[in-house]
């Protein structure tokens, strides 16, 4: 589904990765962990097009990231779904419109009839359903940007940090429903400093760990 | 433009939720409907002006172009005989469908504006009119002088055409000013809603992320915005334009001084040109917002 290979990334001189290599098959559970300001951030931007590498080559469903124009930009990122680690919203529409805003751009709003008000409930954002994202306490808004993320019944779900600002409960249940989508097939990759989450997770699918550290990508072995 | 069109009735016919994506702007909406509005109720003006002297400009050229007129001067003793033979060497001459001298009568009407009503004019050396209708591509005004010259010697042809071209070609040019007027309106339009709609853009740059972040395309974004400026120029223009018929159509009616400005309207026929004025600010609206979003999109990414 998404490939880099020999990948490198620099933010003008400082070259934050290089070499690097990752595939995510379709269907895997992935955790991405590793010391902050490693570049977990970047590498997930990678992944969904919202950066392009400096160096090697970044294949999402095939195709060659740097010969993508901006339609097939938007065009993969309907197949990505992204929870960003700082949750952007259009702070002037309320929470269900937000959360629904990804069918609507793809005129799929029909979709969203029924699953809007389940995924509000999963989520635990039903009496917020119409306030506005500043009104959102900051876990809230974590659950609204997972609840837009996974509405289009994405291919993959990449998570930023999901769970950095919610208690335990909540972020058993986020994390529940992510691997219940795993589940249905879906491949997931999650950047977190959680080890308790990871290893909860590891009870519940096969997921694999893998650690930015250093420039360069590693296995995590069986301490977790 | 065929894709401009169908895009255009897409907007009319769409789903105007779409557009919720962008926030509304209060000050920019209030600026494009203001200008489209003030443009419209000029464009109205230019479009009576040019409609009017394109009217005086056909009545001219038609009406003094069918017809001239012959004078005779001769002694009285003369002068029946003179306009007998003058009028004979007229039937003969081509592209003259008829001559016939005026009456008494149809003199005195003529220089009763002039002379008043009580003008003894038996008792003046007044000269002997002959109104001459023309046919076709008319006569040959050389020739027939060479041969009045001849004939009747106190025959002096006045074929209009001294006086009437340089009237045909002012009003033909005031014409034209009237229609440049429209087109740099339209373009002072299109300028104005570029601006207003960069200034949009530019203020919704994080709505823009958000919305690209979520998968839509360049199109879609742009059509939110496209969607506001051409509804807000629609109907802007829509209230200029109506403005301005009313201000046409209250313009005092001054037919008796029979002058230029009489004709400033619209006839019959006339008022549906004003009623494109709406229509063609929206699809100004339309093309300069979709070229200032597309580039700033471009731009953007
Ligand atoms: N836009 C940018 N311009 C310049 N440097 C940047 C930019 N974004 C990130 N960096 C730098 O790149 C490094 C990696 O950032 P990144 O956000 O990928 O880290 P991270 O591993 O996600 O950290 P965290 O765990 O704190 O989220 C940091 O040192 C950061 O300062
Ligand atoms: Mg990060």
């Amino acid at each position: 589904m998404i490939e880099l290979e020999d990948v490198a990334y620099s933010y003008g001189r400082a070259e934050l990765f290089a070499q690097l290599n990752l595939s995510l098959a379709p269907g895997s559970f992935h955790f991405l962990t590793g010391p902050s300001g490693a570049g977990k951030t970047t590498l997930l931007k990678l992944c969904y097009g919202e950066l392009s590498a400096t160096a090697g080559q970044v294949r999402l469903f095939g195709q060659d990231a740097t010969t993508l124009e901006r339609d097939g930009i938007a065009m993969i990122r309907r197949r990505i779904g992204v929870v960003h680690q700082d949750c952007q919203f259009l702070d002037h529409l309320p929470v269900a419109e937000n959360i629904a805003l990804p069918l609507k751009v793809a005129s799929r709003e029909a979709e969203a009839v029924g699953n809007l008000d389940d995924l509000l409930a999963w989520v635990g954002l039903r009496a917020q359903a119409n306030q506005t994202p500043p009104q959102l306490s900051g876990g809230e808004r974590q659950r609204a940007a997972l609840a837009r993320a996974v509405i289009m019944s994405p291919d993959v779900i990449i998570a930023d940090e999901p769970t950095g600002n919610v208690d335990w409960e909540m972020s058993q249940r986020l994390l529940t429903l992510l691997v219940e989508l795993n589940k249905m097939g879906k491949t997931v990759l999650i950047a977190t400093h959680d080890l308790n989450l990871i290893r909860t997770a590891k009870k519940q699918v096969s997921a694999r760990v893998l650690r930015l550290k250093d420039r360069q990508l590693h296995q995590a072995g069986a301490e977790l | 433009m065929r894709l401009a069109i169908r895009d255009v009735l897409a907007l009319i016919a769409g789903d105007p939720q779409a557009d919720r994506a962008v926030p509304p702007t209060g000050f920019t909406a209030r600026l494009t409907l203001f200008t489209a509005a003030a443009m419209a109720f000029l464009a109205v003006f230019a479009m009576a002006l040019s409609l009017a002297t394109g009217r005086l400009a056909d009545r001219w050229s038609e009406e003094l172009a069918r017809t001239s007129t012959l004078r005779i001067s001769a002694p009285a003793d003369q002068a029946a005989a003179q306009a007998r033979r003058a009028i004979a060497v007229l039937e003969t001459t081509p592209g003259v469908a008829a001559a016939r001298p005026l009456t008494a009568e149809e003199q005195r009407n003529l220089l009763e504006p002039w002379f008043g009503p009580d003008l003894p004019i038996d008792a003046l050396p007044i000269p002997q009119l002959i109104e001459i209708i023309e046919e076709g591509s008319g006569y040959d005004p050389i020739g027939l002088r060479a041969r009045l010259q001849a004939e009747v010697p106190g025959a002096v042809l006045d074929d209009h055409t001294r006086w009437r071209e340089p009237l045909v070609a002012a009003a033909g040019r005031l014409r034209m000013l009237g229609w440049l007027a429209i087109a740099l309106i339209g373009l002072a339009t299109g300028a104005m809603i570029t601006l207003a709609a960069q200034s949009a853009l530019a203020a919704n740059a994080q709505v823009i992320r958000v919305m690209r972040l979520v998968g839509a395309q360049d199109s879609y974004i742009a059509r939110a915005f496209v969607r506001r400026f051409t509804q807000r120029a629609l109907m802007g223009a829509a209230i200029g334009t109506l403005l301005g018929m009313i201000a046409v159509f209250a313009l005092p009616d001054a037919d008796v001084a029979g002058g230029f400005l009489t004709g400033l309207g619209f006839r019959g026929a006339g008022w549906i040109w004003p009623l494109l004025v709406p229509p063609l600010a929206a699809v100004v609206a339309f093309l300069a917002t979709r070229a200032a979003a597309m580039r700033t999109l471009g731009e953007q990414s």
